[in-house]
């Protein structure tokens, strides 16, 4: 993936900008040696490496705003990083620009019960939210798999979701409002910091949520806070046909009921889970959902009886009901693990990240499924099948250049299929610096003029996280559409491992 | 290929951005009272065949696709066919409005608190900016983070930003059931403060509202679920057809409350309709006049003899802001004023999409 050209001149200045960094933030606070640089080489997206010329971790807003100021008036990029969970590169760094992690910025510094929403710092982690507030019978509803590590800052970023915001919604459904500084380091506040729900003029708030660290550098979220449902109930259905589960989501979301929770996973995926954390998944099945309800006892009977129906209608050979919250969370636990549970059956795997219109799953399935044939190699499925979006992990070995080479094809044909049938390249890890040849695809000339022109309006410079999100119109004219055919994608600059 | 049949109304805007010609962007006018005084040549776009219809309808997907001058009614009408439903309840004001109004100022009715608003309904929209280009933004998939959520930010924009042609939204199923209940409350922290705890407790609410004594709650969802709530929530189960009209009048604004705030307006008793979007928590509003209640505390309609710096003072200390809704004279900014950089991102961003300033020019904000 080739970066703009990095400024020598500027990394000839690394050492004085060291030290004004350090006039800034003192002690450890500043990384410069590149020993120590190492783990903020990558992101999860950990075949591309970059040192930065310095880290920054700042611990008071202060501190991030004059951090940023001195940036700016001196002409250094910044990079944000919260946790580093990204799967598109957004926070890989760049040899002339500086990292300004927020993983200092760690507590929740105010929770409204009453008003169900707390003000967190951007590096709380998305499931210390709701170890914060579970105690009073509350938790944050977006629930990416990566929980435990990513932070709410990135959440933010990303506009992240997870397997239960089909009922719940996205990062965007579920913050209220957010307070940060912009490239100058001047503060901003989005949206309502007070939680009221509605702000005059154009929806700036929604615009920030998703923008990839391209516009601002938050450090204070609003979050909406959900009462714990009293009961939630999970069945785990059989499918001995791919498209039968796929006609399955389709027929469940005709309905009058919207699942708490509707994801479907391969026959292969199902079996390396398994093999990982023993949840009891059914593996004779060429697919499985895991469809969940949620809310009061009554609620909860009347929806699993109905969606059951459904299921049994659609032709599932076996369903399973979860009998306790123990029962509940084995089925979900292979769902949450099918990332880890594919790093130990390959070496390396490409995580697809397309949104389709969920009526084509199956549509979809049999073609990765002739594309694997294709492209010689084996790809795992496991999708938020209840709102289209699909994780196909494509499974290869990063020391071979040819694998590579066809695992990018492969991903790539996956990508132009989804925007054909009228979905999306990427449904929730934002495009970073993996997607960008498909941002390509997706829009158009005009429509990504637009975009570097919302960039300027709040970056007139480029200096937040350039050359992310968004491609230089050059680079689509340079690729056209071909960079997704045959996969000759542009010799990668940066270092692979 | 065939051609986009919107380029045709897109070489109209390029024609008027070459002449500086300024444009009124209305739909079915209905919301033509709400915002800045509207300045520029009306455009009726429902005169306009290109903008209006569906485009793509799949009950199964839960997504519509219409063309941005579809009024509303029967955009609702054929989804309510289908068992559907946009959840954000948008208004109808004299039963008209337009999916593009909608977008532009967006106004939801009761629901709002519960299942969201304008913004988390809507999916992605087709845009035609200031210079005539034919911009998509979103899509119609649930999940699409893909560029900017630049068509979010046209939610609220009053059409300042382009001219909305057409629009996607996700769709919720109508619930299987609803039941309303009446609680006799005089004072209004007591409507407050039950609403608040109904939410609190995971009820599954979709609109609550207090006004004159009267707390009123609806519950949506599976009938044995709502019984089971009604037990636990008390009060006294509405006769299903009022609760109807009464959510119906609270949603189109033919309510009683509504009803009064428009004669006293008329009869020039220098009183001014105030909507204010303040933190549900916040407690009671002291101002004279009359005050209506909606989404769980989060909507305060205020009939008020005040001053508009008064009103804005008692929204700012609240937490919120204050919109002044409706009035004889609009002797202030309608909308809170943007400040500082929020404001220059603001005037930057209208600059860039309509460097002419041909859409609807001062409606948002008195230039």
């Amino acid at each position: 993936m080739k970066m703009p050209a990095p400024d020598d001149a500027l990394i000839a200045r690394k050492a004085e900008i060291v030290r004004a960094l350090r006039r800034i933030v003192p002690g450890e606070g500043v990384v410069s040696e590149p020993a120590a640089l190492v783990p903020f080489e990558s992101d999860g997206l950990s075949a591309y490496r970059q040192q930065p010329l310095a880290v920054v971790l700042p611990e008071t807003t202060a501190q991030v705003s004059e951090v940023l100021r001195w940036c700016q008036a001196n002409g250094v990029k910044v990079v944000p990083r919260g946790a580093g969970t990204s799967l598109s590169g957004g926070a890989l760094p760049l040899a002339d620009g500086v990292v300004v992690g927020l993983s200092k910025f760690n507590r929740v510094l105010e929770v409204d019960y009453a008003n169900r929403c707390a003000v967190v710092q951007p590096g709380v982690t998305n499931l210390a939210i709701t170890g914060a507030v579970e105690a009073q019978g509350f938790y944050y509803a977006p629930d990416p798999s990566s929980q435990i590590a990513c932070t709410i800052g990135g959440n933010v970023a990303e506009n992240a979701g997870g397997v239960h915001c089909l009922k719940y919604g996205l990062t965007l459904h579920n913050v209220l409002g957010l307070r940060g500084y912009t490239v100058a380091g001047e503060p901003i506040e989005l949206g309502s910091m007070s939680g009221a729900l509605d702000c005059a003029g154009p929806d700036l708030l929604a615009l920030a949520i998703g923008s990839e660290g391209l516009l601002c550098i938050v450090t204070e979220v609003l979050v909406r806070l959900t009462p714990k449902p009293e009961l939630a109930r999970c069945l785990l259905a059989s499918f001995a046909d791919v498209a039968q589960a796929g006609a399955a989501v389709a027929a469940l979301m005709a309905g009058a009921i919207t699942p708490a929770g509707l994801e479907l996973m391969d026959g292969p995926m199902t079996i390396a889970v398994e093999d990982f954390v023993h949840a009891g998944y059914d593996l004779s099945a060429a697919a499985i959902l895991l469809c969940e309800a949620d809310g009061s006892p009554e609620t909860v009977d009347a929806e699993i009886a109905a969606m059951r129906q459904t299921l049994q209608a659609c032709g599932a050979t076996r369903i399973d009901e979860s009998r306790d919250e123990a029962e509940r969370l084995r089925f979900w636990s292979g769902r949450k693990n099918a990332f880890p549970a594919s790093g130990r059956v390959s070496p390396d795997y490409l995580c697809m990240d397309a949104s389709i219109p969920r009526a084509r799953l199956a549509e979809m399935l049999n073609a990765i499924s002739a594309l694997q044939q294709r492209w010689h190699l084996r790809c795992f499925n496991v999708f938020h099948a209840g709102d289209g979006n699909l994780h196909p992990l494509i499974l290869f070995d990063a020391k071979d250049p040819d694998q590579i080479r066809r695992a990018e094809g492969f991903g790539a044909e996956i990508l132009e299929r989804a925007v054909a049938m009228g979905g999306s390249i990427t449904g929730e890890h934002g495009v970073g610096i993996e997607k960008l040849g498909g941002m390509c695809v997706q829009f158009s000339r005009a429509e990504l003029e637009a975009f570097h022109a919302i960039k300027s309006c709040w970056d007139a410079e480029g200096r937040l996280n350039p050359g992310k999100a968004i491609p230089q119109l050059q680079r689509c004219a340079e690729g056209g559409q071909l960079w997704v055919r045959g996969g000759q994608l542009p010799h990668p600059g940066i270092e692979r491992f | 290929m065939s051609l986009d049949p919107l380029l045709n109304l897109a070489e109209r805007v390029r024609a008027a951005a070459a002449e500086g010609h300024a444009l009124e962007l209305v739909g079915m006018a209905s919301k033509r009272f709400y915002g800045e005084t509207p300045r520029g040549t009306p455009w009726v776009l429902t005169r306009e065949p290109e903008l209006r219809g569906l485009r793509a309808y799949e009950p199964a997907e839960r997504v519509v696709t219409v063309g941005a001058a579809t009024p509303l009614a029967e955009l609702e009408a054929l989804l309510a066919q289908h068992g559907q439903q946009l959840a954000c309840e948008p208004p109808r004001f004299g039963g008209e409005g337009t999916v593009g109004g909608l977008i532009a100022t967006g106004l939801a009715g009761p629901a709002r608190a519960y299942a969201g608003g304008v913004r988390d309904s809507l999916l992605g929209l087709t845009l035609i900016d200031g210079q005539g280009q034919l911009l998509k933004f979103g899509g119609t998939v649930m999940k699409n983070v893909a560029g900017f959520d630049a068509a979010r930010l046209m939610v609220g924009a009053m059409g300042t930003l382009g001219l909305i042609a057409e629009a996607s939204f996700k769709l919720s199923p109508l619930p299987a059931a609803t039941l309303s209940l009446r609680y006799d409350l005089p004072q209004q922290e007591d409507g407050l403060y039950a609403m608040q705890q109904a939410a609190l407790q995971g009820f599954p609410l979709s609109a609550s509202a207090w006004w004159n004594g009267q707390l009123l709650l609806r519950l949506s969802g599976a009938p044995e679920a709502l019984q089971a709530a009604a037990r636990r929530l008390g009060g006294d189960a509405l006769p299903p057809e009022l609760a109807t009209a009464f959510w119906a009048g609270l949603r189109h604004q033919t309510d009683e409350f509504f009803v009064g705030a428009v004669r006293a307006l008329q009869a020039g008793s220098g009183i001014s309709v105030w909507r204010l979007s303040l933190p549900a928590t916040a407690p009671e509003l002291v101002a004279p006049g009359e005050q209506l209640v909606e989404w769980g505390g989060a909507q305060r309609w205020l009939v008020t003899p005040l001053k508009p710096a008064a009103v804005r003072e008692l929204a700012e200390r609240a937490g919120g802001q204050a919109t002044l809704y409706a009035a004889l004279d609009k002797n202030c900014p309608v909308f809170t004023p943007a400040e500082g950089v929020q404001r220059q991102i603001r005037q930057r961003l209208k600059a860039r999409f309509d460097p002419r300033n041909i859409f609807n020019p001062g409606r948002l904000s008195p230039d």
